[in-house]
């Protein structure tokens, strides 16, 4: 074995036990570096002949080459040792749960009403708000509800000292929308409104949206077909509807609109009907000219139906709890 | 309005297509409300005579008795106290089966054999009288069928009729109103009149025509005080939820069900002269029925004989002129009284009556005389007696005018087109006497219709009985309108999208709340309710605060530790004007308990605080959150050192606090919340962004240690820097307060971070200083500051 070998097999042994990158570069420098021993001997080359000088160069480079590919690849392996030992220190929990602040989110009641909004909207419906404390025109007179009227034991109605009242439906919307905007109209009037009862099924205030669309030709087969989509949009569901005839002083013909529930019976939802003559004529719209129809429903009894809540009073207590089972946001 | 459905079935008959009286009514908006059955699965009970009743020979309380029921004398146990020989009640002989579904078999009670059972009506599920057996008549026959007899099995059926269905306030309008919709012929009772044996009469007198129209009254003298009214009219009366009193109130009864007009009786003997219509007199008092006295005024009408009133009228007779068991003679008053008479009334005493609920809505001013004929025939069945001749005072209104219906509108209303004889016909089974035009009809509406004015009105009549389910759907077409995407205002859903992200929850309370504790947080109570339906709801709120206050009560003594929750809603308060309220739209948080939920890796926090809140507040502003002013201020929910007025412009807008720990305390909370309350209209105003250039030139950051006075706002000096800085003054930041160490009592150190940037060239070091000493030395002149060395 000549003294290059010995060299070699020196040089490879060290770089196989070089136990990480500084000691490795350490054994490069030692044999390849500007003074490493293998450099030296390229270097001593000139003093040979300059018939053998081709040949022992050669061995040389070869011998050169063989050491820099045993570097490299003792480097590789010793750069996935440290990776690995790197991401195994730096293994965590991922079941351990995120940190900061928790969602909140919105009231049932909220959710529902976005939701309705959202539907008519879509439909070119425009959204109309309007004072929560009324005078009884409003409320009543201008909704061919006059004193004494039957239909008026029928709203028990709050009452402040001065006379006004505290809205018992969205209907006064409607006519402070037709007086401002006249015909044609589209729009819907959400809110608050109040009623003097307070049992299981009726909590002192809850949640209306009254719907109008007063135009030339609109009849109550226009009223039907959009009620009837409106609670198939909600609902996110075909759905079995009814109309029944009822009785309101501001529409007429008057219907209520029951739903037929998955045991089959029907549940009430909504009152509607072909705007009263009367009231158009109250507001200054030739009746002669338009016909409208409006609808108005409740609410909470639409969102007890989605999310099957079987209290009402549940929606007014505001326990966390039950709050924090809907209006996640998306 | 409850009635035996059998009764109905009895007038209608049954539909061509099938379909449940129940189904038919619902769908041409007579509303079931409910429906009840009666004497369901009852067989074989038939009519049982008790011949003999023999004490038990092993038992105090049972009686062996003999029954004649058909066949062979029957033993049968019984251990009624009502049972008597010659008695007649419903027997259940072996075989047959009561409601609850037991099987009658031979038995031996005690040692004696028992071959039946004589049953009271509660057994037969007749009602809940226990009083004993149900005495029957004794001329029926032994063994007769007590099924047919009872009319059962049977249903009630309750109706829920809207304030315009006068007309269906008994079987024969129910049974109009459902016959003309099936295409069916009604079978009504027939009403002969009644002839008269003598020629006893009283006098009725109407003071003014537009309070009655109509008032008939007859003499029946000699009236039998010992009859029963017979099971079948007490068992339709029990149906109808009326109870069987005495033979001439059970008919009075019965014809007002039937026929709509309710009647009144009274004893002959106890009046004074002649029956009069009139208005009551201030001052006068009336004894009603049942005892209770009423003090009367001209609102209300009373009929009165010479002596004074002797009934309220069409609402509830006087207990000194009504009929008793001792009554031999007496008058029936069948009267038509305008519902303007009568409405509000009932209500107003508490004494709403199936009477006043008929009158309210107006009764046929025609049906006065065929009543009282039908109750004349029904009493005289019954009790036997001897009537007079019907002494009729007034007449009946003239018919209402005639109304045009148009078939065009007819389709243009409802979007259908029904053939002319089809309305025709329905119009006509309903009683209208329509008369065909080119383009229509003309229809005369019948006296017992009040809901018929107008062409509306018969096109509401033609939609019910054709049936809302017959008219097709039909999409609504309507001009497409684009609506805007404005940049000029959020929306309220992102503004409550805002708050969710941050944790807060949202909750919706009412509007009223209790009076103190809208007081203690800062409110007015000015807008009172006349009329609360609780003394804790009882004023309009002056800001959401008491409902969340509330919410956060419930929920912390429910074991909630943290609480966060928003309201968006109104507040009221009195307006300028008398009687006026200004309402206005707030969107108000509460955060109380650890800022974050407890989670592993965050040392728990110090509860929140107002700049935790602060933050929430800014968040929900956007751009528009740099002209708000947080003003030190006082407001008497909030901690007077922890409480800032918003200010926008020189208006308040709003306030954020803590809740002042006395408050807090006095509401048992254990620590205190932090609040705010933000006008919604401020809170939701954006404006659309403009363009300004970003500096290509670099950012230069200089660092001020200051000591000032410890109660000098952060605010003061980030007005001075700035406005000593000018334009190249990008942002001045407080980035940290401190007190105690090396800082003097009194003093605090604030360390502001001054950001330089100009936009056309890069700063100098010379530029820097410069201008970063402008900014010393204002501090120095305007907030007292020093450099701290």
């Amino acid at each position: 074995m000549s003294d290059l070998d010995a060299l070699l097999a020196t040089a490879s042994a060290e770089i196989a036990a070089a136990s990480d990158l500084a000691a490795l570069d350490a054994v490069r420098v030692h044999y390849l570096g500007k003074k490493g021993e293998l450099t030296a001997r390229l270097k001593s080359l000139g003093a040979l002949p300059p018939d053998e000088r081709r040949a022992a160069g050669q061995v040389i480079n070869e011998g050169r080459d063989r050491l820099t590919a045993l570097l490299d690849a003792r480097r590789a392996s010793l750069d996935a040792e440290q990776l690995a030992a790197s991401l195994a220190s730096g293994r965590i929990d991922v079941t351990l749960p995120g940190r900061g602040q928790e969602p909140g989110g919105l009231h049932p009641v909220t959710v529902s009403l976005q939701r309705i909004e959202a539907i008519f909207r879509a439909a070119g419906f425009a959204v109309h708000e309007g004072p929560e404390i009324e005078t009884d025109f409003y409320n009543f007179t201008a909704l061919n509800i006059p004193d004494n009227h039957p239909a008026r034991a029928m709203h028990d109605t709050f009452y402040l000292d001065s006379g006004r009242l505290l809205r018992t439906h969205t209907s006064p919307v409607q006519v402070r929308a037709m007086q401002s905007a006249g015909a044609p109209l589209r729009l819907i009037a959400p809110g608050r409104v109040y009623r003097c009862d307070s049992d299981m099924t009726h909590t002192p205030m809850f949640h209306q949206v009254e719907g109008l669309v007063v135009d030339r030709g609109v009849s109550f087969a226009n009223l039907k077909a959009t009620v009837h989509e409106f609670l198939e949009a909600f609902f996110e569901t075909p759905v079995k509807v009814r109309f029944r005839p009822s009785y309101f002083p501001f529409t007429e013909p008057s219907a209520e609109v029951d739903l037929q529930a998955a045991d089959g019976r029907w549940l009430e939802v909504m009152g509607c009907g072909v705007v009263n003559p009367k009231v158009l004529a109250n507001v200054g719209i030739d009746p002669e000219e338009f016909t409208g129809f409006a609808f108005g429903l409740g609410v909470e009894r639409l969102t007890m139906l989605r999310y099957q809540v079987n209290d009402l009073r549940l929606f007014f207590e505001n326990d966390l709890r039950f709050l924090r089972q809907f209006g996640q946001l998306p | 309005m409850k009635f035996s459905e059998r009764w109905l079935g009895e007038w209608v008959g049954p539909a061509p297509d099938g379909a449940p009286l129940v189904d038919r009514l619902t769908m041409q908006g007579l509303e079931v409300d409910e429906v009840v059955p009666v004497g369901e699965g009852v067989s074989g009970v038939v009519v049982g005579h008790v011949t003999s009743v023999e004490p038990h020979p092993q038992a105090d309380r049972l009686r062996v008795c003999q029954v004649l029921a058909g066949g062979e004398p029957l033993q049968v146990v019984c251990g009624a106290p009502n049972v008597r020989a010659g008695g007649v009640y419903p027997f259940a002989p072996v075989g047959a089966q009561l409601p609850d579904g037991t099987r009658i078999r031979a038995a031996s009670l005690r040692g004696v054999r028992s071959e039946g059972m004589l049953c009271s009506a509660r057994e037969l599920g007749l009602g809940d009288d226990e009083a004993g057996l149900l005495e029957l008549d004794e001329g029926l026959s032994p063994g007769a069928d007590f099924g047919a007899l009872a009319a059962i099995p049977d249903r009630i059926i309750d109706v829920n009729l809207t304030p315009n269905r006068a007309d269906c306030f008994s079987i024969a309008g129910l049974a109009r109103d459902v016959a003309a919709a099936a295409g069916t012929a009604v079978q009504p009772v027939p009403v002969p009149p009644v002839a008269a044996v003598n020629d006893a009469t009283i006098e009725g007198r109407i003071e003014d025509p537009a309070d009655c129209s109509v008032f008939a009254l007859r003499v029946i003298r000699g009236v039998g005080t010992t009859a029963r009214s017979p099971l079948w009219l007490r068992e339709r009366l029990r149906r109808a939820g009326i109870r069987a009193i005495h033979p001439v109130v059970d008919v009075t009864n019965y014809v007002m069900l039937e026929l709509g007009q309710p009647l009144h009786a009274y004893d002959l003997s106890r009046l004074r002269g002649g029956l009069s219509v009139r208005r009551a007199l201030a001052g006068e008092r009336l004894e009603l029925l049942g005892g209770e006295s009423v003090d009367l005024d001209p609102e209300v009408l009373v009929i009165a004989d010479a002596a004074g009133p002797v009934g309220m009228a069409g609402i509830m007779g006087g207990e000194a002129s009504g009929v008793t068991a001792a009554t031999a003679d007496i008058v029936l008053e069948s009267a038509a009284f305008a519902p303007s008479a009568i409405a509000g009334r009932a209500r107003r005493f508490g004494l709403q009556t199936d009477a006043s609920m008929r009158f309210e809505r107006g009764v046929d001013p025609r049906g006065q005389v065929p009543a009282i004929e039908r109750a004349t025939a029904l009493l005289l069945a019954i009790t036997g007696g001897a009537p007079g001749p019907v002494v009729v005072a007034g007449t009946p209104p003239s018919p209402a005018p005639a109304v045009t219906l148009r078939r065009s509108r007819l389709a243009r209303v409802l979007g259908i087109d029904p053939p002319v004889e089809a309305v025709t016909g329905m119009l006509a089974r309903l009683g209208f006497a329509p008369e065909a035009l080119p383009d229509g009809w003309r229809v005369s509406p019948p006296s017992f219709r009040f809901d018929i004015e107008r062409e509306v009105d018969l096109i509401e009549e033609v939609a019910r009985i054709h049936g809302y389910d017959r008219i097709p759907a039909a999409a609504l077409q309507a001009p497409t309108r684009l609506g805007s995407a404005g940049e000029g205002r959020a929306g309220t859903d992102a503004l409550r999208a805002a708050l969710a992200a941050r944790g807060y929850r949202e909750v919706i309370t009412y509007s009223f709340t209790d009076a103190t504790l809208d007081a203690r947080l800062g409110g007015s109570g000015s807008v009172a309710l006349r009329n609360p339906i609780a003394s804790d709801l009882g004023v309009m709120r002056s800001s959401l605060w008491p409902g969340l206050v509330t919410t956060l009560k419930h929920n912390a003594s429910r074991q909630q530790s943290r609480v966060r929750i928003f309201e968006v809603g109104r507040c009221y308060a009195a307006g300028s004007a008398a009687g006026e309220v200004v309402e206005r739209a707030v969107v108000a948080a509460l955060a109380w308990g650890q800022p974050l939920p407890e989670q592993w890796g965050v040392q728990g926090a110090a509860p929140t605080d107002f700049f935790d809140v602060k933050a929430d507040l800014i968040a929900l502003l956007g751009p528009g959150a740099a002209q708000l002013a947080f003003v030190p201020d006082a407001h008497p929910a909030l901690h007077p050192g922890q409480s800032a007025r918003l200010v926008d412009g020189d208006v308040t807008v709003g306030w954020l606090g803590t809740l002042h720990p006395v408050v807090a305390r006095d509401l048992d909370l254990a620590g205190a919340p932090v609040v705010f309350e933000l006008d919604l209209a401020l809170a939701l105003r954006r404006s659309p962004a403009r363009y300004v250039p970003v500096s290509r030139f670099p950012a230069v950051r200089r660092d001020l240690a200051l000591v000032v006075a410890t109660e000098l706002a952060a605010g003061a000096i980030i007005a001075a820097a700035r406005s000593a800085g000018g334009a190249a003054l990008r942002d001045a930041v407080v980035f940290d307060v401190y007190t105690g160490g090396k800082i003097e009592t009194g003093l605090k150190s604030v360390a502001l971070g001054l950001i330089l940037q100009e936009t056309s060239r890069t700063l100098t070091e010379a530029d820097v200083d410069l201008i970063v000493g402008r900014v010393v030395q204002a501090l120095a002149r305007d907030c007292n500051a020093r450099i701290r060395e």
